[in-house]
């Protein structure tokens, strides 16, 4: 049996003995959160370590190695640095909305977080809706960034936050319909009934072979977009904004913003791997039958993988311009997105699927 | 038709960039330019060209190559260079000949643009490539380069 799973129900037995149910209810609620919250953390801290390690990889440079072995501990004291500096707030800002922002932006990444199959029994909240729940919720954090660049007063603030919604209303176009294409072939839109689905079939970039790849290849271009990373960092576009709809902040502000970043970049990259790659199926089966085995450790790994490959995109592509951005987006993504669809619904109705 | 044919090239010149970061990427771990310098200070070595400040050889005789010709104070666009002179009698030729008693070098106020050296037409100063320059009393960066007793080669004007 799972161990974790074993220490999950004394903990779930324990609380129901000692409470009143409506109680322990609510103390359980409190737990998954702080575990969330835990989680979140942890991922947000080791993605920016991941980031500047591979950066530096493919600069051949060397990356932070001075504190603790291997630079471990570095975004650590990063963090503790940025709790210790002021919050501070620049003239006729725009109070409360300037110090909602960042909240709003961490707060919708994380309800995003709650719907992900971790592994079969690690699911927070498991709606047969997930899929739509998760691109409604993730496009939330858009306004934070709004409401950031136009609370702050700054003019690069402006423009940045400016550019972010554009580029979200855009891009937010082809990753709905790239994720419609695989719904498509899934008939549901339950994260855990995706899984099933894969579970008997084959992972679904298999089972819908060309039209899956082409909506993969869509959904990697306009999740690079939503997450406001290069080569699509026209939000922050250091060399023409400063740092853009985030330059007013300071300390944990600021590190909310950047963590949210890195919790987004999660986020597309395990929606993802529930769409195309199978979750928490191992490849092939070959952990099936041992029970003991994390199957989270399959959903992680695969997260990675696809988290390099973002930032591979990142150190490779130059920034695009506006008309660029928008070029790609109405006259390519778009057009290619439809197309697929359509291809897809016939190869449905075929049975063409593998 | 270009519209194809500019998707085919758009994905293909981007797999070309990933195909050259992703080698840098491969071989990042034993191809890393990083030198890690406090750590590595007893076997770092400059590039020939570092610039860290301008020296005088002396060959074993103590003899230097300058003659005095001032090329490189004129040459000097922020007057780092001031060459102390006079004209003294030649033991070998009998005749009277300009001669330098100081050669000094601001290293303060080099920018290290490289003009004396290539201004100069004897070779006489060069770049060395130390870099740890910082000292805590800044006359230390007012320089006399040619060692004390030193005298130019003989023959070097010709």
């Amino acid at each position: 049996m799972n161990i974790p799973l074993n220490i999950v129900r004394t903990v779930h037995d324990w609380i129901f003995s000692v409470m009143p149910e409506g109680l322990a209810t609510f103390t359980e609620w409190i737990l998954i959160a702080a575990l969330y919250l835990a989680l979140f953390a942890v991922v947000g801290l080791y993605l920016v370590l991941l980031e500047r390690k591979v950066a530096a990889w493919f600069q051949l440079r060397l990356g932070p190695n001075r504190v603790g072995p291997w630079g471990i501990f570095q975004t650590m004291a990063d963090a503790l640095k940025l709790v210790s500096k002021e919050i501070y707030n620049p003239a006729r800002v725009d109070k409360f909305l300037f110090k909602f922002a960042p909240y709003l932006v961490i707060v919708a990444s994380l309800i995003a977080m709650s719907v992900f199959p971790f592994s079969k029994q690690f699911q927070a909240f498991d709606i047969n809706i997930g899929v739509f729940f998760l691109f409604a919720v993730s496009s939330i954090g858009v306004i934070g960034v709004l409401l950031g660049g136009w609370a702050s007063n700054n003019k690069f603030a402006l423009i940045g936050a400016m550019r972010s919604g554009l580029q979200t209303i855009s891009y937010e176009l082809s990753v709905g319909l790239s994720i419609l294409t695989m719904v498509l072939l899934t008939g549901t839109l339950q994260l855990s009934e995706i899984i099933e689905v894969q579970r008997t079939g084959g992972w679904l970039i298999l089972q819908g072979h060309v039209p899956a790849i082409i909506a993969f290849m869509i959904f990697m271009i306009a999740g690079t977009a939503e997450t406001n990373r290069a080569p699509f960092d026209l939000v922050e576009a250091e060399s023409e904004l400063g740092a853009g709809f985030h330059t007013e902040y300071s300390g944990m502000q600021f590190a909310y913003f950047f963590l949210a970043e890195f919790i987004n970049m999660f986020i597309i990259a395990s929606i993802a791997v529930v769409l195309f790659f199978g979750g928490w199926l191992s490849p092939f089966g070959i952990t099936e039958g041992i029970t003991w085995f994390p199957e989270s450790l399959w959903f992680l790994v695969k997260v990675l993988l696809i988290i390099f490959l973002m930032m591979w995109f990142r150190w490779t592509f130059p920034r695009l311009r506006v008309d660029q951005l928008l070029t790609l987006e109405w006259k390519y993504l778009l057009p290619i997105n439809l197309v697929n669809l359509v291809i897809m619904a016939i190869v449905i109705w075929l049975n063409w699927t593998i | 038709m270009s519209y194809f044919s500019d998707i085919y090239n758009g994905i293909k010149t981007l797999l070309t960039g990933m195909s050259v970061t992703g080698g840098y990427f491969i071989r990042a771990p034993k191809g890393s330019i990083t030198q890690q310098y406090p750590d590595n200070r007893d076997t770092l070595k400059m590039l020939d060209r570092f610039r860290g400040e301008v020296v005088m050889p002396h060959n074993d005789n103590n003899e230097h190559y300058c003659t005095g010709c001032q090329s490189c104070e004129i040459a000097c666009p922020n007057g780092s260079i001031e060459i102390v002179w006079d004209r003294q009698v030649d033991p070998e030729t009998g005749k009277k000949k300009k001669m330098i008693d100081k050669h000094i070098y601001h290293l303060s106020m080099c920018t290290m643009c490289g003009l004396c050296i290539e201004a100069c037409p004897t070779d006489a100063i060069v770049w060395a490539q130390n870099y740890e320059n910082s000292v805590y009393d800044r006359s230390l960066l007012t320089k006399v380069l040619n060692q004390p007793g030193s005298k130019v080669k003989a023959g070097i004007e010709e």
